[in-house]
């Protein structure tokens, strides 16, 4: 069975210093749901809230329906995994799985079973004598998460998991995590400071920025309508370009004017977003553009909502299947994500076609979305 | 030939060098005889007779070797009124040392564990209050302490000293273990609350055994200081319950007859010995736990 968290208004403060500062979050049972943010941002205290190793300065939690806020970690019918592993150094793989289920007293012959089926489910049947340290980063990942799965909760926690391994290892066991969620169909709450492991995992992602949540929802609609320039900017690799301007109506039709005196473009805004702003004339507006809407002009099949503009390569950055383009206008950088056959010299001029309809709106002084 | 290297550090191997490193051994061999030297003449002389210590110099070999100086160091030497020898004071510093060691090693153990890993309010004044007492000098704590003792009715008792030798090595075992600790990952304390042991859970089976080297050191320093120490003895205990450094005290400081400098180094070898003991064992087992690396996780 899983189990759903309720997090209301929690908050959590280090002696003066608040971390937490007022959360609230619901995930439904079955949930993966991925806590991203900037180190420091308190995703691990807001993880250790939930698991009962910190305590609450305010605020309630609830798991699978009961509030919890007294209730010592070894009650709440939650595993964890760490981002350093945390394994007991002096103990074999084998005691390390099963040393939850020594602690409580679970009979021999079941803690054989459990770790029978799991060491095979995680390849870890031949370490199972060895000591941690004698095993390589991955193999640790592997028990680490073996000592969680064999407890059988309702709730998975994981703090940085991956962020020890090198980038193929955490390729790959990104995507056994995420085979091991739909097979198991627990909660999961999963904290990482990487944009991309929260996209891929989760069924939805809260943005964290300095205690408190930006933005709580599936991965496309943070991807797609970032509520501020902190999400928008926190998440896409490279990340979105962001262009300060002011708003110019002329007639019915609405830009964008960025730059400076010496280069100056006009974004014309597609009626979609023009229609729906209410800012008047020469309102600072921030405009946001991914590097994906950004390309050679004439390469993509013709839509509605294009512009085209002018400017001279300034960097350009092959990353294999494509290439980035740096350029300038007035004093900003922007990527553009080209395909490597139409990248050209450093210094040459070339030609930019966006995607007006995928751009995005933001108030420059507030930074949230327009 | 051996190529000449440190750790594998590559080294030039020029004329300059070989003479330097001749340089360095022949000053090291120096200092180590300068610091043997004690020893050997306690040595040399335990093994003479008494005319021969009569008749030859210090530093001389002993021509004819005799154990007679040890067997009444042992037995038969008198100490105050009793010439039992030391054997029954031996005794006495070891139901002394061994149980103090273990007590003042496991509480600074779990002192250790509680300021670092169970982090409450008030653990740093705490802290600040025991390594405080680390630095109180024994002549402070005399008076105190005999008042202490009086009322608990343990005044000249070999447990009145136990109970003092635990109580002013804590300071130093907390330190130790403390700091110690500290570096041990909080990971791995938190991973064990969430598989659902508890304190003592974590300490006994979690903990302790991550913390060898700490034992062996705090061991080591523990049986070296209460085994040596004179003055808590001399000023807590009386005649029989005396540690077997004041016994050696009486002996070598007899007033009366002659005096037996064989007899007298016997017995100060006899009584340095168990130090030595745990130093070769125990220091040899910290240094292989060391080697081995796997203390980290
Ligand atoms: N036990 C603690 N005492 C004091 N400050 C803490 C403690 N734990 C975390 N903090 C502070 O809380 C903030 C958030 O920490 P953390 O939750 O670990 O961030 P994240 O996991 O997002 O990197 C940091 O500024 C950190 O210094
Ligand atoms: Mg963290």
């Amino acid at each position: 069975m899983a189990a759903g968290i309720e997090l209301k208004n929690v908050q959590k403060s280090f002696g003066n210093t608040e971390v937490i500062k007022g959360i609230d979050l619901n995930i439904e049972p079955g949930e993966f749901v991925v806590l991203v943010g900037p180190s420091g941002c308190g995703k691990s205290t807001l993880l250790n809230l939930i698991s009962g190793l910190e305590t609450l300065s305010g605020g309630d939690v609830t798991i699978g329906g009961k509030v919890v806020n007294n209730t010592p970690p070894r009650d709440r019918d939650i595993a964890m995994v760490f981002q350093s592993y945390a394994l007991y150094p002096t103990k074999t793989v084998r005691d390390n799985i099963t040393f939850g289920m020594q602690a409580r007293r679970v009979p021999k012959a079941e803690q054989d079973a459990a770790v029978a089926a799991f060491s095979g489910l995680l390849q870890i049947d031949h370490l199972l004598d060895r000591k941690p340290g004698q095993l390589s980063g991955g193999q640790r990942q592997r028990v680490a998460m073996g000592r969680a799965l064999v407890r059988d909760p309702d709730v998975f926690l994981f703090d940085e998991p991956l962020s020890n391994l090198d980038a193929k290892l955490r390729i790959d066991m990104r995507t056994e995590i995420k085979k091991l969620h739909l097979r198991l169909g627990k909660t999961v709450v999963y904290v990482t400071h990487d944009q991309i492991e929260a996209m891929t995992l989760a069924s939805r992602i809260a943005v964290m920025d300095e205690g408190r949540i930006r933005q709580y929802g599936p991965p496309e609609e943070i991807y797609e309508n970032p509520v501020d320039l902190f999400v928008a900017g926190f998440m896409g690799s490279p990340p979105m370009n962001m262009l300060p301007g002011r708003l110019l109506r002329t007639g019915d039709e609405v830009f964008v004017e960025t730059g400076d005196d010496e280069a100056r473009v006009r974004f014309p805004l597609p009626d979609a977003i023009a229609n729906r702003i209410e800012v008047g004339n020469g309102h600072e507006v921030v405009l946001g553009l991914r590097p994906e809407a950004i390309f050679a002009a004439g390469t993509e099949l013709p839509g509605a909502d294009r512009f085209i503009f002018e400017r001279p390569v300034e960097v350009v950055e092959p990353t294999g299947p494509d290439t980035m383009i740096v350029f300038g206008i007035g004093s900003v950088e922007l990527i553009a994500r080209v395909r490597p056959e139409d990248a050209r010299d450093p210094g040459t001029p070339f030609s930019f076609e966006v995607d007006m309809s995928k751009a995005k709106l933001f108030d420059q002084s507030s930074g949230r979305s327009l | 030939m051996r190529p000449r290297t440190t750790n594998g550090i590559v080294r030039p191997r020029t004329l300059q060098s070989s003479v330097l490193r001749g340089l360095l051994f022949l000053v090291l061999g120096l200092f180590c005889l300068y610091y043997l030297i004690p020893l050997i003449v306690m040595i040399s002389t335990s093994l003479k007779s008494l005319t021969e210590i009569r008749e030859g110099t210090l530093i001389s070999l002993p021509r004819e070797i005799t154990f007679d100086a040890w067997s009444k160091a042992w037995e038969s030497a008198c100490v105050g009124v009793r010439c039992d020898g030391l054997k029954p004071f031996m005794w006495n510093s070891i139901a002394m040392a061994v149980p103090a060691v273990l007590l003042s090693t496991t509480l600074g153990a779990i002192n250790g564990y509680a300021l670092t890993k169970w982090r409450f309010p008030g653990a740093n004044w705490i802290f600040a209050l025991i390594l405080f007492g680390a630095f109180i000098p024994f002549q402070v704590v005399l008076l105190p302490m005999a008042r202490t003792l009086g009322q608990l009715g343990l005044a000249g008792t070999v447990p009145g000293l136990i109970l003092v030798h635990t109580v002013y090595g804590l300071a130093f075992t907390t330190l130790f273990f403390r700091n110690f600790f500290i570096g041990v990952s909080d990971g791995i304390v938190k991973a064990a609350q969430i598989d659902g042991a508890g304190f003592f859970g974590i300490f006994f089976k979690i903990v302790l055994p991550m913390s060898i080297p700490a034992i062996v050191v705090t061991v080591i320093w523990q049986f070296t200081q209460i085994w040596n120490d004179f003055l808590f003895g001399v000023a807590f205990t009386i005649g029989d319950s005396n540690p077997v450094t004041v016994a050696l005290n009486n002996v070598v400081n007899t007033s009366t007859g002659v005096k037996e400098y064989n007899v007298d180094m016997a017995a100060a070898i006899i009584a340095a010995l168990p130090t030595m003991l745990v130093y070769v064992v125990a220091g040899a087992y910290f240094v292989r736990g060391l080697s081995a690396g796997s203390m980290k996780g």
